[in-house]
Protein backbone atom coordinates (compact mmCIF):
# COMPACT_ATOMS: atom_id res chain seq x y z
CA UNK A 1 0.00 0.00 0.00
CA UNK A 2 2.71 2.42 1.00
CA UNK A 3 4.61 1.48 -2.09
CA UNK A 4 1.65 2.26 -4.31
CA UNK A 5 1.21 5.63 -2.70
CA UNK A 6 4.84 6.46 -3.23
CA UNK A 7 4.67 5.58 -6.89
CA UNK A 8 1.49 7.56 -7.49
CA UNK A 9 2.94 10.66 -5.85
CA UNK A 10 6.01 10.29 -8.07
CA UNK A 11 3.76 10.30 -11.11
CA UNK A 12 1.99 13.36 -9.82
CA UNK A 13 5.18 15.27 -9.29
CA UNK A 14 6.33 14.32 -12.80
CA UNK A 15 3.03 15.66 -14.16
CA UNK A 16 3.65 18.88 -12.26
CA UNK A 17 7.13 19.16 -13.64
CA UNK A 18 6.10 18.40 -17.19
CA UNK A 19 3.21 20.86 -17.31
CA UNK A 20 5.34 24.01 -17.63
CA UNK A 21 7.35 22.39 -20.46
CA UNK A 22 4.26 21.85 -22.54
CA UNK A 23 4.20 25.39 -23.94
CA UNK A 24 7.81 25.25 -25.11
CA UNK A 25 7.26 21.80 -26.57
CA UNK A 26 4.23 22.96 -28.50
CA UNK A 27 6.08 25.96 -29.86
CA UNK A 28 8.95 23.74 -30.97
CA UNK A 29 6.64 21.19 -32.60
CA UNK A 30 4.63 23.91 -34.40
CA UNK A 31 7.80 25.42 -35.78
CA UNK A 32 8.86 22.05 -37.19
CA UNK A 33 5.51 20.79 -38.40
CA UNK A 34 3.71 24.05 -39.22
CA UNK A 35 0.47 22.31 -38.42
CA UNK A 36 -1.23 22.97 -35.07
CA UNK A 37 -3.15 19.71 -34.86
CA UNK A 38 -0.13 17.57 -35.75
CA UNK A 39 2.00 19.55 -33.30
CA UNK A 40 -0.58 19.02 -30.54
CA UNK A 41 -0.62 15.26 -31.24
CA UNK A 42 3.17 15.01 -31.19
CA UNK A 43 3.37 16.84 -27.86
CA UNK A 44 0.56 14.74 -26.33
CA UNK A 45 2.28 11.53 -27.38
CA UNK A 46 5.64 12.72 -26.13
CA UNK A 47 4.18 13.66 -22.74
CA UNK A 48 2.37 10.34 -22.47
CA UNK A 49 5.59 8.50 -23.30
CA UNK A 50 7.46 10.58 -20.73
CA UNK A 51 4.92 9.68 -18.02
CA UNK A 52 5.13 5.96 -18.73
CA UNK A 53 8.92 6.18 -18.86
CA UNK A 54 8.93 6.84 -15.10
CA UNK A 55 12.49 7.99 -15.09
CA UNK A 56 13.99 9.94 -12.23
CA UNK A 57 15.78 13.20 -12.76
CA UNK A 58 18.00 15.22 -10.52
CA UNK A 59 17.13 18.53 -12.08
CA UNK A 60 14.79 20.28 -14.43
CA UNK A 61 17.35 20.72 -17.23
CA UNK A 62 17.87 16.95 -17.40
CA UNK A 63 14.14 16.36 -17.56
CA UNK A 64 13.75 18.91 -20.33
CA UNK A 65 16.54 17.37 -22.40
CA UNK A 66 14.95 13.95 -22.04
CA UNK A 67 11.42 15.09 -22.88
CA UNK A 68 12.63 17.04 -25.91
CA UNK A 69 14.52 13.97 -27.15
CA UNK A 70 11.21 12.06 -27.04
CA UNK A 71 9.43 14.93 -28.78
CA UNK A 72 12.04 15.07 -31.55
CA UNK A 73 11.42 11.38 -32.25
CA UNK A 74 7.68 11.96 -32.42
CA UNK A 75 8.21 14.83 -34.86
CA UNK A 76 10.49 12.66 -36.99
CA UNK A 77 7.78 9.95 -37.05
CA UNK A 78 5.22 12.51 -38.19
CA UNK A 79 7.49 13.80 -40.95
CA UNK A 80 8.17 10.22 -42.14
CA UNK A 81 4.47 9.39 -42.21
CA UNK A 82 3.73 12.52 -44.21
CA UNK A 83 6.44 11.67 -46.72
CA UNK A 84 4.91 8.23 -47.22
CA UNK A 85 1.46 9.53 -48.04
CA UNK A 86 1.01 9.81 -51.82
CA UNK A 87 1.19 13.11 -53.63
CA UNK A 88 3.61 14.73 -51.23
CA UNK A 89 6.30 16.54 -53.07
CA UNK A 90 7.50 19.80 -51.67
CA UNK A 91 8.33 23.05 -53.35
CA UNK A 92 11.92 23.83 -52.48
CA UNK A 93 12.27 26.98 -54.58
CA UNK A 94 10.55 29.28 -52.12
CA UNK A 95 13.63 31.45 -51.85
CA UNK A 96 14.56 32.39 -55.42
CA UNK A 97 17.99 31.58 -56.80
CA UNK A 98 18.96 35.23 -57.07
CA UNK A 99 17.63 36.22 -53.63
CA UNK A 100 21.08 36.94 -52.19
CA UNK A 101 22.81 38.15 -55.36
CA UNK A 102 22.74 41.75 -54.13
CA UNK A 103 25.18 40.85 -51.38
CA UNK A 104 27.87 40.34 -54.01
CA UNK A 105 29.36 42.48 -56.77
CA UNK A 106 29.64 41.33 -60.40
CA UNK A 107 32.81 39.44 -59.59
CA UNK A 108 31.01 37.54 -56.83
CA UNK A 109 32.83 39.30 -53.97
CA UNK A 110 31.08 40.83 -50.95
CA UNK A 111 29.96 44.42 -51.43
CA UNK A 112 31.51 46.88 -49.01
CA UNK A 113 28.33 47.25 -47.00
CA UNK A 114 27.37 43.57 -47.01
CA UNK A 115 30.73 42.01 -46.16
CA UNK A 116 30.11 39.94 -43.01
CA UNK A 117 31.49 41.78 -40.00
CA UNK A 118 32.48 40.02 -36.82
CA UNK A 119 29.81 39.02 -34.32
CA UNK A 120 32.37 39.26 -31.51
CA UNK A 121 31.74 36.52 -28.97
CA UNK A 122 28.30 35.47 -30.19
CA UNK A 123 28.09 32.66 -27.62
CA UNK A 124 27.44 35.32 -24.99
CA UNK A 125 24.05 35.82 -26.60
CA UNK A 126 23.01 32.29 -25.62
CA UNK A 127 22.28 33.54 -22.13
CA UNK A 128 19.98 36.31 -23.37
CA UNK A 129 16.27 35.59 -23.48
CA UNK A 130 15.81 38.39 -25.99
CA UNK A 131 18.32 36.73 -28.31
CA UNK A 132 16.28 33.51 -28.36
CA UNK A 133 13.14 35.46 -29.19
CA UNK A 134 14.91 36.99 -32.19
CA UNK A 135 16.27 33.57 -33.13
CA UNK A 136 12.76 32.18 -33.17
CA UNK A 137 11.42 35.13 -35.16
CA UNK A 138 14.17 34.58 -37.75
CA UNK A 139 13.38 30.86 -38.01
CA UNK A 140 9.69 31.61 -38.37
CA UNK A 141 10.44 34.08 -41.16
CA UNK A 142 12.01 31.37 -43.31
CA UNK A 143 9.51 30.00 -45.85
CA UNK A 144 7.77 26.83 -44.70
CA UNK A 145 9.56 24.10 -46.66
CA UNK A 146 12.90 25.84 -46.45
CA UNK A 147 12.51 25.97 -42.68
CA UNK A 148 11.47 22.35 -42.57
CA UNK A 149 14.53 21.13 -44.48
CA UNK A 150 16.78 23.34 -42.38
CA UNK A 151 15.32 22.21 -39.07
CA UNK A 152 15.38 18.55 -40.07
CA UNK A 153 19.08 19.01 -40.63
CA UNK A 154 20.04 21.25 -37.73
CA UNK A 155 17.53 20.47 -34.98
CA UNK A 156 16.39 16.94 -35.65
CA UNK A 157 19.82 15.80 -36.82
CA UNK A 158 18.90 14.16 -40.14
CA UNK A 159 21.76 13.87 -42.63
CA UNK A 160 21.13 15.28 -46.08
CA UNK A 161 20.71 11.84 -47.64
CA UNK A 162 17.81 11.08 -45.31
CA UNK A 163 16.20 14.46 -45.93
CA UNK A 164 16.31 13.87 -49.69
CA UNK A 165 14.73 10.48 -49.24
CA UNK A 166 12.04 11.59 -46.79
CA UNK A 167 11.02 14.64 -48.81
CA UNK A 168 11.69 13.18 -52.26
CA UNK A 169 14.03 15.95 -53.39
CA UNK A 170 17.42 15.68 -55.08
CA UNK A 171 20.59 16.05 -53.04
CA UNK A 172 21.54 19.14 -55.05
CA UNK A 173 18.21 20.71 -54.17
CA UNK A 174 18.76 19.82 -50.57
CA UNK A 175 22.12 21.62 -50.40
CA UNK A 176 20.73 24.61 -52.23
CA UNK A 177 17.81 24.90 -49.81
CA UNK A 178 20.08 24.51 -46.77
CA UNK A 179 22.44 27.16 -48.10
CA UNK A 180 19.63 29.65 -48.75
CA UNK A 181 18.18 28.95 -45.30
CA UNK A 182 21.55 29.66 -43.67
CA UNK A 183 22.00 32.83 -45.72
CA UNK A 184 18.56 34.01 -44.65
CA UNK A 185 19.01 33.17 -40.99
CA UNK A 186 22.46 34.76 -40.89
CA UNK A 187 21.18 37.99 -42.42
CA UNK A 188 18.19 38.11 -40.11
CA UNK A 189 20.31 37.64 -36.96
CA UNK A 190 22.85 40.12 -38.28
CA UNK A 191 20.22 42.80 -38.85
CA UNK A 192 17.97 42.13 -35.92
CA UNK A 193 20.47 41.22 -33.26
CA UNK A 194 24.19 41.51 -33.85
CA UNK A 195 24.03 44.86 -35.64
CA UNK A 196 20.86 46.07 -34.03
CA UNK A 197 20.68 48.95 -31.60
CA UNK A 198 17.73 47.41 -29.79
CA UNK A 199 19.58 44.58 -28.15
CA UNK A 200 19.92 44.58 -24.41
CA UNK A 201 23.20 42.68 -24.22
CA UNK B 1 40.11 31.59 -58.16
CA UNK B 2 37.21 31.21 -55.77
CA UNK B 3 35.00 34.27 -55.21
CA UNK B 4 33.04 34.98 -52.01
CA UNK B 5 29.72 33.80 -53.42
CA UNK B 6 31.14 30.39 -54.29
CA UNK B 7 33.14 30.27 -51.07
CA UNK B 8 29.95 30.87 -49.07
CA UNK B 9 28.20 28.04 -50.91
CA UNK B 10 31.15 25.72 -50.23
CA UNK B 11 31.23 26.63 -46.54
CA UNK B 12 27.57 25.79 -46.28
CA UNK B 13 27.99 22.54 -48.22
CA UNK B 14 30.94 21.65 -46.01
CA UNK B 15 28.53 21.55 -43.07
CA UNK B 16 26.56 18.80 -44.74
CA UNK B 17 29.17 16.68 -46.47
CA UNK B 18 32.89 16.17 -46.75
CA UNK B 19 34.28 18.52 -49.40
CA UNK B 20 36.69 17.28 -52.06
CA UNK B 21 40.41 17.86 -51.71
CA UNK B 22 40.47 20.64 -54.32
CA UNK B 23 37.42 22.34 -52.82
CA UNK B 24 39.01 22.31 -49.39
CA UNK B 25 42.26 23.74 -50.72
CA UNK B 26 40.70 26.56 -52.67
CA UNK B 27 38.43 27.39 -49.74
CA UNK B 28 41.33 27.46 -47.31
CA UNK B 29 43.24 29.72 -49.66
CA UNK B 30 40.27 32.06 -50.02
CA UNK B 31 39.72 32.23 -46.24
CA UNK B 32 43.36 33.18 -45.69
CA UNK B 33 42.78 36.32 -47.69
CA UNK B 34 39.15 37.20 -47.00
CA UNK B 35 38.07 38.46 -43.56
CA UNK B 36 34.42 38.70 -44.65
CA UNK B 37 34.33 34.99 -45.44
CA UNK B 38 36.19 34.14 -42.24
CA UNK B 39 33.45 35.92 -40.34
CA UNK B 40 30.82 34.16 -42.43
CA UNK B 41 32.42 30.80 -41.64
CA UNK B 42 32.33 31.42 -37.89
CA UNK B 43 28.73 32.58 -38.15
CA UNK B 44 27.73 29.35 -39.91
CA UNK B 45 29.17 27.38 -37.01
CA UNK B 46 27.34 29.66 -34.58
CA UNK B 47 24.01 29.03 -36.36
CA UNK B 48 24.53 25.32 -35.91
CA UNK B 49 25.25 25.71 -32.21
CA UNK B 50 22.24 27.98 -31.83
CA UNK B 51 19.96 25.43 -33.46
CA UNK B 52 21.19 22.69 -31.15
CA UNK B 53 20.56 24.83 -28.10
CA UNK B 54 17.28 26.30 -29.29
CA UNK B 55 14.88 23.56 -28.08
CA UNK B 56 16.25 23.83 -24.54
CA UNK B 57 15.53 27.52 -24.15
CA UNK B 58 12.79 28.99 -22.02
CA UNK B 59 11.41 31.88 -23.97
Amino acid sequence: MEKELASSSNTNSLVDELAPLRRDMLKFARLQLRDDAAAEDAVQEALAAALTGQKQFNNRAQLKTWVFAILKNKIIDTIRERARSPGTSIDVDEIPEDAYDDLFNEGGFWQNDTRPSTWGDPENSFSSQQFWQIFEICLTRLPENTARVFMMREMLGFDTEEICKELAISSTNCWVVLHRARMGLRLCLDERWFNSENRDA
Amino acid sequence: MLNCKKAAALMSQGMDKELGMMQKMSLRFHLMMCSGCRNFNKQMEFLRQGCRKFPQQDN
